[in-house]
């Protein structure tokens, strides 16, 4: 467990981060509700539109709709001032469970040394600053971390790992460009055997999920960590941008199918984009959101907390 | 879940029968469905509301062509609207009447700016222009070293300060260069920032105002949810845009936020990225995203095929002929015909909403041979017997069969179907051969019907 005062912080960045959205939506949702004694079927289609807007989907939208409405027709629900709290119920439940129903996965366990933690995600995601990010974050913690540059495809890649690898103080270990992105994840894993290494982080190209053989090189690079070191890569983190729309089902549906994603990071929440798609994904495949990225500081990634997120986008803005 | 979206609107479109123009029946189903498809190709709910209400405006009362159901058509009238929405044809960048013109690249970060601005420099100079490059990215760790990587390896030039930090400097100097030198279009990369970030939106403005970029283009990820509406009118809003440059379409998004992005920011999109490659940008085409957007392709290309290849006269001519029985053996090879050039019957088949699930048709197999044959021996048969099948006798029908190459069994069993489907069409037309109904004969019921002749 933090400390609170370093945990308050934490959640103030976070409500700081999503303070566009919550604006957002909640003036709509005040705008919707506002001097209204009942509740209205419009009411009810507006709430359903501002929930699309926040890209979480027609089939989620209209199903927590539909389940207010229900509970508005069984007198269960009068007050237009609760819908909200409803809304934010059903859409907390949805991500609770998906934390539940996957086993968490854990760096400080008696697992295997170096444990492996791989980014995958489409072009453009973050990858590159979240494995940044999350290499200060266990340095921070006191762990050892080796950054293993295995995007050998896009131009300057490498450079940009080096200067968050010198910024968070980890060793790297790279190749040059062009190179196999498996040849430098079996130097990566050797050296990190070798040097008793706690953590290795691998960075890789971002690929579109449409592209077979690109999604095939992945598999390869699983099947070249798990031969060097048992179990590896341990954790297969899908990088999701924020701004994605419904394509984002799709890609986690394809990472998951090639690389083995077990967990899901969110990007550029400090935008005004919402990332409502996650609600499907881990609806869909069960898989927990691990970190969101809340700006473009070294410090700006935290750990995911359903509630924060939920409450990120419901909570009044005047606590 | 999109397979469950085209199931559902085949059903939709199948209930909907009848009537020659569009009824406010007709529309409001359909168009619900439609909604729905935009909605999940990620165009903005707002933008979806507007653009259900002026299409259902238009379709009104519209004449059902010939070929279509009612409910194929309101996704006509739809995908036509979308095409014209999302700009009608290509759209070009211009250049100012003095050198350089300046290219402004803004976007959020990730869209694909820096490889999008290599691209296009490559484009241009393969158009003849001397475009110079300079990244202003003075933010993100190595984005300068990526342009001049990709600068390189496209053999183009990029004006190149590493120690200097201020983009408005990095700007003034790389305008100067290209004036001096002679490069008639000057790129600018730009550090990708958040549309609410007040300060790296001042700098653009400023970075704006020193160069009079002729063209301010937006990088925007086709992959883009909601959310490009906001960030779309924020830029433009605070920089005025000249256009849009998608990216990342190689991937599968639906790319509804292209139709969001005109709606706020009305200003053509100019440029698809289709690749990593460098080599991977090309101009825009509205078509191919329209049909996209809608994600009915089955039925679209149904729509168009039938447009293509049915005269609507020509159908008329022949409902004309149907309904006084005077269906001849010259009519029965123009549908034929009609039929092949549809392409292959199985396939037609299946696109046909309604016809694909019917019983027994899926499995039918039709041979495109056995039609060229058909065709063959109605060719081999004078004018004069083509409308009189009656006095084809065994000494014509030996004849025909030497002519076309085929068996005089053949023959027979052609003349026995041509009957058979006389016979059967007179019934029809003599039971309720509404308007609609003949409307299906021409476009759809035929070559089901067919089947069952050769099959």
């Amino acid at each position: 467990m933090a400390d609170k005062t370093e945990k308050k912080s934490f959640f103030q960045r976070l409500k700081a981060a999503v303070q566009g959205t919550r604006d957002n939506l909640l003036g709509k949702i005040e705008n919707i509700v506002l001097g209204k004694k009942e509740i209205s079927p419009e009411m009810l289609d507006d709430l359903e539109a501002v929930l699309i807007g926040a890209d979480i989907g027609v089939s989620i939208a209209s199903e927590v709709i539909e389940k207010t409405r229900q509970k508005v027709d069984r007198k269960l629900l009068c007050d237009p001032d609760h819908l909200r709290e409803s809304i934010r119920q059903e859409l907390l439940a949805i991500l609770l469970e998906a934390q539940k129903a996957a086993p968490q996965a854990s760096v400080s366990g008696p697992a295997a040394s170096p444990w492996v933690i791989m980014l995958v995600g489409v072009n453009g995601t973050g990858k590159t600053t979240t494995l940044g990010k999350l290499a200060n974050r266990y340095m921070t913690d006191g762990k050892s971390v080796l950054i293993c540059a295995a995007d050998t495809f896009r131009a300057a890649a490498v450079e940009q790992l080096s200067v968050w690898a010198r910024r968070a103080g980890a060793d790297m270990v790279h190749q040059s460009s062009g190179g196999n992105p498996s040849a430098v994840i079996f130097d990566s894993l050797q050296a990190a055997v070798a040097r008793k290494t706690d953590i290795v982080l691998v960075d890789t190209a971002g690929r579109l999920h449409t592209k077979s053989n690109l999604m095939q090189e992945l598999e390869k690079m699983k099947r070249i960590a798990e031969r060097q070191v048992r179990g590896a890569p341990h954790e297969v983190l899908l990088v999701l941008d924020a701004t994605t729309g419904q394509n984002g089902l799709i890609q986690a549906k394809e990472f998951i199918k090639s690389a083995g994603v077990g967990g899901l990071i969110v990007t550029k929440l400090d935008g005004t984009a919402k990332g409502g798609v996650v609600f499907s994904i881990v609806r869909e495949f069960r898989i927990p959101i691990r970190f969101v990225g809340i700006g473009e500081k070294i410090d700006d990634l935290i750990e995911f907390s359903p509630e924060a997120f939920v409450d990120g986008i419901f909570l009044s803005g005047r606590e | 879940m999109f397979e469950n979206l085209s199931k559902r609107f085949q059903k939709v479109l199948k209930d909907l029968k009848g009537e020659g123009h569009l009824t406010p029946r007709h529309i409001e189903a359909a168009m619900k469905e439609v909604r729905l498809a935009l909605l999940e190709a990620d165009v903005h709910f707002k933008v979806v509301k507007d653009f259900v209400a002026r299409v259902q405006e238009k379709a009104l009362g519209q004449d059902v062509m010939l070929s279509l159901s009612p409910g194929q058509q309101v996704v006509r009238i739809v995908h036509q609207e979308l095409i014209e929405v999302l700009g009608g044809g290509q759209a070009s960048v211009t250049f100012s009447k003095q050198p350089p013109s300046v290219f402004l690249m803004v976007g959020l970060q990730g869209s694909g700016k820096t490889t999008t601005s290599g691209k296009l420099a490559r484009f241009l100079s393969q158009e003849g222009h001397h475009p110079l490059l300079v990244s202003l990215d003075v933010y993100r760790p190595a984005a300068r070293q990526q342009l001049s990587i990709i600068a390189e390896s496209l053999g183009l030039p990029i004006y190149e300060a590493p120690q200097e930090m201020n983009p408005l400097v990095l700007a003034r100097e790389a305008l100067e260069l290209a004036r001096n030198k002679g490069y008639d279009v000057l790129i600018l990369d730009t550090a990708g920032r958040l549309h609410i970030n007040d300060e790296l939106m001042n700098e653009l403005e400023q970075i704006k105002g020193l160069t009079h970029p002729v063209e301010t283009l937006l990088v925007a990820d086709s992959m883009t949810g909601q959310d490009a509406v906001k960030s779309a009118s924020e830029f433009h809003e605070k920089v005025g845009l000249t256009g849009v440059i998608l990216t990342k379409l190689d991937g599968d998004a639906r790319g509804g936020a292209a139709l969001s992005l005109r709606h706020v920011v009305g200003q053509p999109i100019k440029f698809a990225g289709i690749g990593e490659k460098l080599d991977a940008l090309e101009p825009f085409y509205p078509d191919r995203l329209a049909g996209r957007i809608l994600g009915m392709g089955d039925v679209l290309s149904l729509i168009e095929k039938a447009e293509q290849t049915i005269e609507e006269e020509k159908a008329l001519e022949m409902a004309e002929k149907i309904r006084r029985n005077e269906f001849d053996l010259e009519d029965f090879r123009d549908q034929l015909r009609q039929i092949r050039k549809m392409g292959p019957l199985d396939q037609i088949l299946g696109m046909l909403p309604g016809i694909g699930p019917l019983k027994g048709l899926n499995k039918l197999q039709i041979d495109e041979k056995e039609l060229l044959h058909v065709e063959a021996i109605i060719n081999s048969m004078t004018p004069y017997e083509r409308c009189n099948h009656h006095v084809i006798n065994g000494h014509r029908r030996k004849r025909i069969a030497m002519g076309s190459g085929r068996p005089v069994q053949e023959v027979n069993r052609l003349l026995k179907q041509y009957v058979d489907m006389k016979k059967m069409l007179k019934t029809m037309s003599g039971s309720f051969m509404g308007k609609a109904l003949m409307k299906k004969m021409k476009g759809r019921s035929f070559p089901g019907m067919g089947g069952g002749f050769f099959g």
